[in-house]
């Protein structure tokens, strides 16, 4: 029964129309597939089938054999008549085969879709007006879309816990809780850290913590986003803005080289919240709750916005000036960073071709916990590799450019947001060494820099970030940096184009991309900013399988069969 | 109607069980030539023991009425995984008592039948999950099971062969549906008895621990053993076809006396159960209602006429005391037999009381894990109880059998239909008592508190 010649793909009936799905996928997954929504609140792609919400039972039937000889039984028209089971089946639960026919709107369904939205809603608390998930609520919109539109019920409504803390972040509402066990089997089967279960039972059955247990692993957060209701809520969200108001923009977590997708939510440019994209390549659907405190740095106290020229406040453009002045001809030497966008680090690679420099790079390592916060803690490490600023894989000291500030090799320093005192230089080793300093927050080195010039986060620029199975992947600009900066590629490529000779380089995308993809020899060879898919692009990272990455296995990640396989 | 002739019981579960000489113990067991079947079957190669379980007939006595021997062909041998025999001995269906005399009066006979059983299915372990209520049972068990031990029918080298089986009790925690044999499974797992879907967790294939499991019931396993000792042939004699061997009926309620009796399937009408075995009605009462097989199987109005063709094509047209015992006669007028529990009901019993206790009931053992049943449970008891306590309205019936007819089919196991089955044919056959109390009472829609 395959079609186009295609084994990996079946044709089924899909409310009377013949459709190709691919084999081995279930029900719901089919129908989405042709544009047919099952509706759904317990079924997870990326979670085991619970079955129990009942919200996906659709009418199933499969071709009639004879259970004797096996051979097809047919109608009057010689067609294989259809066995149609008198029950509607779950969705979730029920894999395609061939030839099933499969009807997601007769009345049998609706009238199950509607017994099941009215089970639903007959102990929830009808308090949409004052619950933090309206808006992105599935009980509002399945109420909407499948529901009567009215109640039957006059009983009392079931009374349970109404704010418990499960955890440091994650806060519960009991009576909206519809008993999914979504964020049970999240706990159980993604970070293995069982400490959700119900207790009670029928309609009082109540989601908790098992004793002297708290929600309080670094994925809790996941619960909220994956909760289809108002019941787990974000502490740090909840009450603080209503959702239709927010812009949700695509990014890149920045907190690893893990490179989660995100959506990051804003409005009228202040970041309120940061929740998980799915890319089946990278991150499924999840993110780290410390992931989602990264846009707390956006407003944060240390942060610069005011550039300064020998400690003075200064504009940014004679900031530039005067670092431009600084870095001439002089021996200079440049730290870049690994969170940097690879566009930077490509400009950044220019700088120091043009001027000679010596280039430098640190890196920044925690502990991996095997899922999605690798101990690479840097976004983009792979990109400096691959934009060629560093062909060593660089370790958290910059012992070489210390043992060369010692010797007196270099006059000047270009740094890139690091820290360079917390790396294994002293401020005996800058004496008589000019200092400028490009990035977002105050440190060290910042404080002792002679020309100081304020950079965008991630959440206010375009660009890429080449993650730890070297997936390329485009993120765009949410929200607008702070009055009167510029992104890091304008004051690059204005730094290249006045301390070269041709001095042409432009800070548009498109034309880096141009020149990033030149060389035949580049892994960006023949791509172009505008291409990289939504889901981001796998690069080939052979070239650097010597390197010891220090990455562990991990979601998406196994450190020894990753080269391999791109 | 009524026949002159009591009909005769015929004991061959509960053969020894009411005999004041007879006890529990492992000598008295032996002594009434117990475990000779343990012996014969070890001389049997295992598969034989399963044919002769399917010759026999022999269906579930749980409640579905499955054919045990098929039961046991579904099993998965090919996988390589260890195989479990668990005994369901979680009897908890209102009006059932049948596997608790088993097990308190002769527990001998259940361990004879499972480990015959276990050597049929070859399986590496084998359980007994009693129900927590039944602390005298599982006592009574464990050291039945330590007299069986030590004289080697079940442990190691049984009777001195190459097989070994174990043999434990565990007691569940206290509710109904570990009697569901997937959620058996789950509590016995150490887990919330949560049923799981099927498919794909069948427990012949995916069981206890994901291993090929086989779940029996107390009196089916017993039946096992006598299986071997009449023969498969001459046990499926014993009844009638597709009905075979005895059966333990529990009669409760308002008759003279309730009790359990043995008869062979099909061999007395539900009329003479209530008039001949068990004395009759209370004195100046007549008969209303009957509940054939547990508190979920549908209920019967007395005055009822039923009619049609039974599945051998011959015609029927029947009152409710003509409705033969056995599998199929209930089956056939729109009930079942369950587990044997016939609860009778006389004109004193008001049919909206009996529904609300009915509902308590499976409001309070739903396993909250999917949504009909959970919701739909509790929503019917407060209507019923709303409506016991004066306050009904007249579209109350209505709304019952709607909220019914949204679980029943619609559940991950087959308590969504326990619980919804009731309360439909409470409706259909008693609607008019629902109204009456509409119109005598209050009649007004309690909406203090929506």
């Amino acid at each position: 029964m395959s079609s186009n010649g295609n084994s990996s793909m079946i044709t089924i009936n899909l409310d009377g129309k013949e459709v190709d799905v691919p084999a081995g996928i279930n029900i719901i997954e089919a129908a989405s597939i042709h544009g047919t929504e099952v509706p759904h609140y317990c079924y997870h792609p990326q979670l085991s089938v619970a079955g129990n919400c009942r919200m996906c039972l659709v009418e199933m039937g499969t071709p009639m054999r004879d259970r004797g000889t096996g051979e097809a039984i047919l109608d009057q028209d010689g067609v294989q008549k259809i066995g149609w089971i008198p029950k509607p089946i779950i969705g979730c639960g029920t894999n395609v085969s061939p030839g099933m026919h499969i009807k997601t709107n007769s009345s049998m369904v609706k009238g199950s879709q509607e017994g099941i939205m009215e089970f639903l809603l007959v102990n929830h608390p009808l308090d949409c007006p004052i619950c933090d998930q309206a808006g992105e609520c599935r009980l509002q919109e399945f109420a909407t879309d499948y529901g009567r539109g009215y109640s039957r019920y006059v009983e009392r409504k079931n009374v349970k816990p109404k704010r418990t803390k499960l955890g440091p972040r994650v806060t519960l509402d009991d009576e909206r809780c519809i008993l999914c066990s979504r964020c049970i089997r999240f706990c159980q089967e993604v970070v293995d850290d069982d400490v959700l279960g119900f207790v009670d039972r029928g309609s009082f059955s109540t989601l908790t913590c098992f004793p002297g247990k708290e929600l309080s692993n670094n994925y809790s957060l996941n619960t909220v986003d994956l909760c289809p209701v108002g019941a787990l809520t974000s502490t740090d969200f909840r009450f603080k803005m209503r959702v239709w108001f927010l812009k949700e923009s695509p990014s890149i977590c920045t907190e690893s080289s893990a490179g989660c997708n995100t959506l990051v939510s804003s409005r009228e440019g202040e970041i309120h919240r940061i929740t998980p994209r799915r890319n089946d390549a990278v991150n499924d659907s999840w993110m780290t709750d410390s992931g989602r405190e990264l846009y707390k740095q956006v407003k944060s106290e240390d942060r610069i916005v005011t550039p300064h020229v020998s400690s003075e406040p200064s504009k940014l453009a004679d900031a530039i000036s005067s670092a431009s002045e600084l870095l001439k001809d002089q021996k200079l030497a440049i730290v870049g960073s690994c969170r940097s966008t690879v566009e930077e680090q490509y400009l950044l690679t220019k700088l120091a071709r043009n001027t000679k420099a010596k280039k430098f790079l640190r890196g920044h390592f925690g502990e991996d916990d095997g899922i999605l916060l690798s101990s690479d803690r840097t976004p983009n490490l792979r990109g400096a590799l691959a934009t060629g600023f560093s062909v060593k894989y660089p370790t958290d000291q910059l012992s070489d450019l210390s043992r060369a500030l010692s010797k007196g090799q270099f006059e000047t320093l270009l740094v890139i947001g690091e820290d360079i005192l917390e790396s294994g230089i002293s401020q005996d080793d800058l004496k008589g060494v000019k200092v400028v300093f490009l990035g977002t927050h105050k440190n060290q080195t910042s404080a002792l820099a002679d020309i100081v010039i304020p950079t965008l986060t991630a959440f206010e620029k375009t660009g890429s970030f080449i993650n730890r199975t070297f997936h390329l992947q485009s993120f765009k600009q949410a929200v607008p940096g702070p009055a009167g900066l510029l992104p890091d590629l304008n004051i690059l490529s204005s730094l290249i184009n006045s301390l070269s000779v041709d001095g042409d380089q432009s800070a548009d995308l498109a034309q880096i991309w141009k020149q990033l993809s030149k060389s035949a020899t580049s892994i960006f060879h023949k791509l172009s900013f505008s291409s990289i898919p939504s889901d981001g692009l796998q690069l080939n990272g052979e070239k650097w399988s010597e390197l010891d990455f220090v990455e562990k296995k991990a979601l998406h990640f196994s450190p020894t069969k990753q080269l391999q396989e791109a | 109607m009524i026949k002159k002739n009591t009909p005769k019981e015929r004991r061959i579960i509960l053969k020894h069980a009411d005999d004041p000489k007879y006890s529990n113990k492992i000598g008295c067991y032996l002594k009434n030539d117990g475990y000779s079947m343990l012996k014969k079957a070890f001389k049997m190669k295992p598969e034989e023991i399963g044919e002769e379980v399917m010759k026999s007939g022999v269906r579930g006595r749980g409640g579905a009425g499955f054919p045990a021997g098929m039961k046991w062909k579904f099993l998965d041998r090919k996988s390589g995984k260890p195989i479990y025999l668990i005994c369901n001995a979680d009897e908890s269906e209102p009006g059932t008592f049948k596997d608790r005399q088993i097990m308190h009066k002769d527990p001998h006979q259940l361990i004879e039948g499972m480990m015959i059983a276990a050597y049929a299915i070859q399986a590496k372990q084998a359980f007994i999950y009693i129900r927590a209520e039944f602390f005298k049972g599982a006592h009574i068990l464990e050291e039945a099971i330590a007299e069986a031990k030590e004289k080697n029918f079940c442990g190691d080298n049984i009777l001195g062969s190459s097989y070994s089986c174990d043999l434990v009790v565990h007691r569940g925690a206290g509710a109904y549906i570990c009697g569901e044999e997937t959620g058996l499974i789950e509590s016995l797992e150490g887990k919330r008895p949560n049923p799981r879907i099927k498919p794909p967790y069948f427990p012949a294939v995916l069981g206890l621990y994901q291993c090929p499991t086989i779940v029996n019931n107390v009196e089916t396993l017993c039946n096992v053993k006598h299986v071997l000792e009449i023969g498969g042939e001459e046990f499926s004699k014993i009844g009638k076809p597709n009905n075979t061997g005895t059966r333990i009926w529990c009669v409760s309620g308002q008759v003279k006396k309730p009790g359990y009796y043995e008869f062979e399937c099909g061999a007395l009408t539900l009329g003479e159960m209530i008039y001949d075995v068990c004395g009759g009605l209370l004195p100046g009462r007549t008969l209303k209602a009957v509940i054939p097989g547990g508190s979920s199987s549908k209920i019967l109005r007395a005055d009822e006429r039923f009619s049609g063709k039974l599945k051998d094509g011959t015609d029927f047209d029947w009152g409710i005391e003509d409705i033969p015992l056995d599998f199929d006669g209930p089956a056939s007028v729109g009930s079942m037999s369950g587990s044997g529990g016939i609860i009778i009901m006389d004109d004193t019993v008001d049919m909206v009381e009996a529904m609300a206790n009915i509902n308590a009931f499976y409001a309070h053992e739903s396993c909250g894990q999917c949504t009909p049943c959970r919701e739909g449970s509790l929503w019917m008891k407060k209507i019923t109880k709303r409506m016991c306590e004066g306050d009904a309205r007249d579209e109350d019936a209505d709304l019952l059998l709607s909220v019914a007819n949204q679980i029943e089919g619609r559940t991950i196991c087959a308590f969504g239909e326990a619980a919804a089955w009731p309360t439909q044919s409470f409706i259909a056959k008693f609607r008019n008592e629902f109204e009456e109390k509409a119109k005598n009472g209050n009649n007004k829609p309690s909406l203090q508190l929506i």
